[in-house]
């Protein structure tokens, strides 16, 4: 959260629009402000991966829908090659099947599109801390495939396909539009303490089989 | 081609744009769909000669006559009994029809299961297969008394090949042969039943033919020829199932490319209709920002539901179809779009399982669409959350804005209408509704309903898996 200013957090931009590029580049510009700072960007995925291996910046802002595979092909690529990278979905859909996919792919948040600048210059930092960016949309999502509702299918592994009360408290606060700060006092836990629950939900929605939330992802459209 | 429902959705996107089909194809759509095919009825005023779909017993064929002349069907299929016994005319004259006359399409313009076709009724089948019966018992006396050498041969190896065709025209009959043509075009997984009454009818038909073969020649020549007719057909074989194998490719690449393109003009009048109309209104009004914001958040509620919602353009045609009930998602996405267009604020729904609407449910999403209005008005046009789960045993929502807030003792007393009408809402259906706001820090409208047990939520029967997962509020 409160990074010394000497190093400012790192950014690089992946979109094929380059309207859009543009568009958040001046926005962030526009913000003046120092903890964050734009290194690059790219329109395709394999420009994407090649100049993000040599930048290496700290945080990757990326587009979930891209010819050639979207925002997923750059996580996995990436990875394979920087894995210190974090990413940061920055997407205009907010279907279940998009936000749980690339967030199983590894990446440490997803916000859409219709986010304002300076709440993207936080999550950029927050994401860049080693915190999960979990906006209320996503945090329904992510109940929604945990919920004991859906539970036909025996867990594969119950530690990991389990939200603890906790988790799920603090989830559940997330999805009603509460900051981390207001959840903290709630709860009458930390800050700290906070940022920790979300991020073993993380861990867990990213390592769970809950019968292959992507799965469900696709079958709750179908109701 | 007759207008079955499952095609006139196929056929006719020109005629349903939307992503739903209307109830059934009606007389306009019917001309449209299928172009120049002639009417129902000749100059004169006279139904034209068609094979029944409905009330059919075999092929359509007897009910046909008789609706074309205006007679009972029961006395058109005496007729073709009494024509079997001589010599069988009647047997060959329903096959020829059968496979001449063109299958009709009874036009109702009602709900779409009934066009799918009436079965004809118990006593009417029984009649239908009683003539038939007292027809074959006939010609069996016949020609057992050796009565008319004409007739034996009906009985004989021909009439087993007759019977063996007609399962097979029967399955080859038009709706039927549509259900192939789109099983091929990978639509619906072909049945398994009809394959084998095909194959049933065919080994028929052969047989029928090496014994009325045997019957003619003697045995040792007819070995020899059944080995050459062997030979033939398998060079026949060789020589025409790569050509088949081609024609059912190329077919089947050709009517992907009608659909591609269907789907292409669909699309564009979509977006023409609606994105670009609006880009066209916000282009015209770019000064006023408020109208702006408040057109482009509807156009983006709207293509969202276009594009991913529960009948929406992603979705699985064949599984969206079927409708579902009003869910409780949907009703308070209704109620966040109507504030967010009437107010011109943003509101955000994050619905945590469904469930079917009821009139507790109702109450709740009544309740919370009061609240909302309430935060849009008093709040200051700041950003409003919704947040709706629903539990085992009751349905939760949370209405939030990080507005002005107000002090909630102070407005209880003084002003009943912004607390009563939630309030009294929710403790009328039995549930309770909480209001908490700090001035400065915006406010929380908290409802509760306890419901029944949920009926509308699929695969409903996990609760007893992690019981220490439930969360009470």
């Amino acid at each position: 959260m409160s990074d010394p200013i000497a190093c400012p957090t790192t950014v690089f931009l992946v979109d094929d629009h380059a309207l859009f590029r543009a568009g958040v580049k001046a926005e962030l510009a526009g913000l003046n402000d120092d903890r964050i700072a734009i290194v690059g960007e790219a329109g395709s995925v394999a420009e994407a991966v090649t100049r993000i291996t040599a930048e290496r910046p700290n945080v990757v802002l990326l587009d979930v829908h891209m010819p050639d595979g979207g925002g997923r092909a750059v996580l996995e690529k990436v990875h394979a090659l920087y894995p210190e990278a974090v990413f940061l979905a920055l997407s205009v859909s907010d279907a279940a099947e998009d936000v749980i996919n690339v967030i199983r792919a590894g990446a440490r948040g997803y916000v859409t599109k219709t986010i304002s600048g300076p709440e993207l210059a936080d999550a950029i930092v927050r994401v860049a801390g080693g915190d999960a960016v979990f906006s209320p949309r996503l945090a329904g999502f992510v109940l929604d495939a945990f919920s004991d509702r859906d539970g036909a299918v025996p867990a594969v592994n119950p530690e990991l396909d389990l939200l603890s009360p906790r988790e799920r408290e603090v989830l559940r606060l997330l999805a009603r539009g509460y900051a981390y700060k207001e959840i903290a006092s709630q709860l009458f836990i930390s800050i700290k303490t906070v940022e920790t629950h979300v991020s073993s939900v993380l861990r867990k929605t990213q390592m769970s089989n809950r019968y292959e939330l992507s799965r469900w992802a696709t079958d709750r459209r179908l109701i | 081609m007759s207008p079955s429902p499952d095609n006139a959705r196929a056929t006719g996107a020109a005629a349903h744009p939307g992503p739903h089909p209307g109830a059934g194809p009606t007389a306009a759509t019917y001309r449209a769909v299928h172009g120049g095919r002639p009417e129902q009825f000749t100059a004169e005023g006279i139904p034209r000669l068609v094979r029944a779909q409905n009330g059919r017993v075999i092929g359509g064929v007897a009910k046909g006559i008789a609706d074309h002349l205006r007679v009972n069907a029961v006395w058109v299929r005496v007729a073709f009994g009494v024509l079997a016994v001589l010599g069988g005319v009647g047997v060959l004259a329903y096959s020829l029809l059968w496979i001449f006359v063109p299958q009709g399409s009874d036009l109702v313009s009602g709900p779409v299961s009934q066009i799918k076709g009436r079965e004809p009724s118990s006593t009417e089948r029984r009649q239908a297969v009683g003539i038939a019966a007292i027809a074959a018992a006939v010609v069996l006396v016949f020609a057992a008394s050796g009565m008319g050498t004409s007739i034996s041969w009906l009985v004989g190896p021909l009439g087993v090949m007759a019977i063996g065709g007609a399962f097979i025209w029967r399955e080859a009959d038009e709706n039927r042969r549509q259900r192939w043509r789109r099983s091929a075009a990978g639509f619906v997984r072909p049945a398994r039943a009809p394959l084998w009454r095909v194959v049933g009818g065919a080994s028929l038909v052969v047989g029928g033919l090496v014994l009325f073969s045997i019957g003619q020649v003697d045995l040792t020549a007819a070995r020899s020829v059944l080995v050459a007719v062997g030979l033939t057909l398998v060079g026949v074989a060789i020589i025409f199932i790569p050509w088949w194998m081609r024609l059912v490719r190329d077919l089947t690449f050709e009517r992907q490319q009608l659909i591609t393109q269907k789907e292409r003009a669909d699309i564009a009048a979509h977006l023409h209709d609606s994105v670009l109309q609006t880009l066209a209104l916000i282009q015209r009004q770019s000064s006023d920002s408020r109208e702006v914001l408040r057109l482009a958040r509807s156009q983006e509620r709207e293509l969202r539901a276009w594009l991913y919602g529960p009948a929406g353009y992603a979705t699985d045609p064949d599984r969206a179809s079927s409708h579902r009930p009003q869910m409780l998602s949907d009703a308070l996405a209704v109620a966040a779009g109507e504030v967010e267009d009437t107010y011109a604020v943003k509101v955000t729904p994050v619905v945590v399982g469904d469930v079917a609407m009821d009139p507790e449910v109702a109450a709740v999403v009544a309740a919370a669409r009061e609240a909302m209005v309430n935060a849009a008005k008093h709040a200051g046009g700041v950003d409003i959350s919704v947040y709706a789960e629903v539990l085992d045993s009751s349905v939760e929502v949370f209405v939030r804005d990080r507005g002005i807030g107000f002090d909630v003792s102070k407005v209880a007393e003084d002003r009943h209408g912004l607390a009563d009408s939630i309030r009294g809402r929710m403790t009328r259906h039995g549930g309770r509704a909480r209001i908490t706001s700090t001035p400065g820090e915006g406010t929380e409208v908290e409802l509760v309903m306890p419901v029944k047990k949920q009926s509308g939520v699929p695969s409903a029967g996990a609760e007893q898996e992690e019981p220490e997962q439930t969360v009470s509020a």
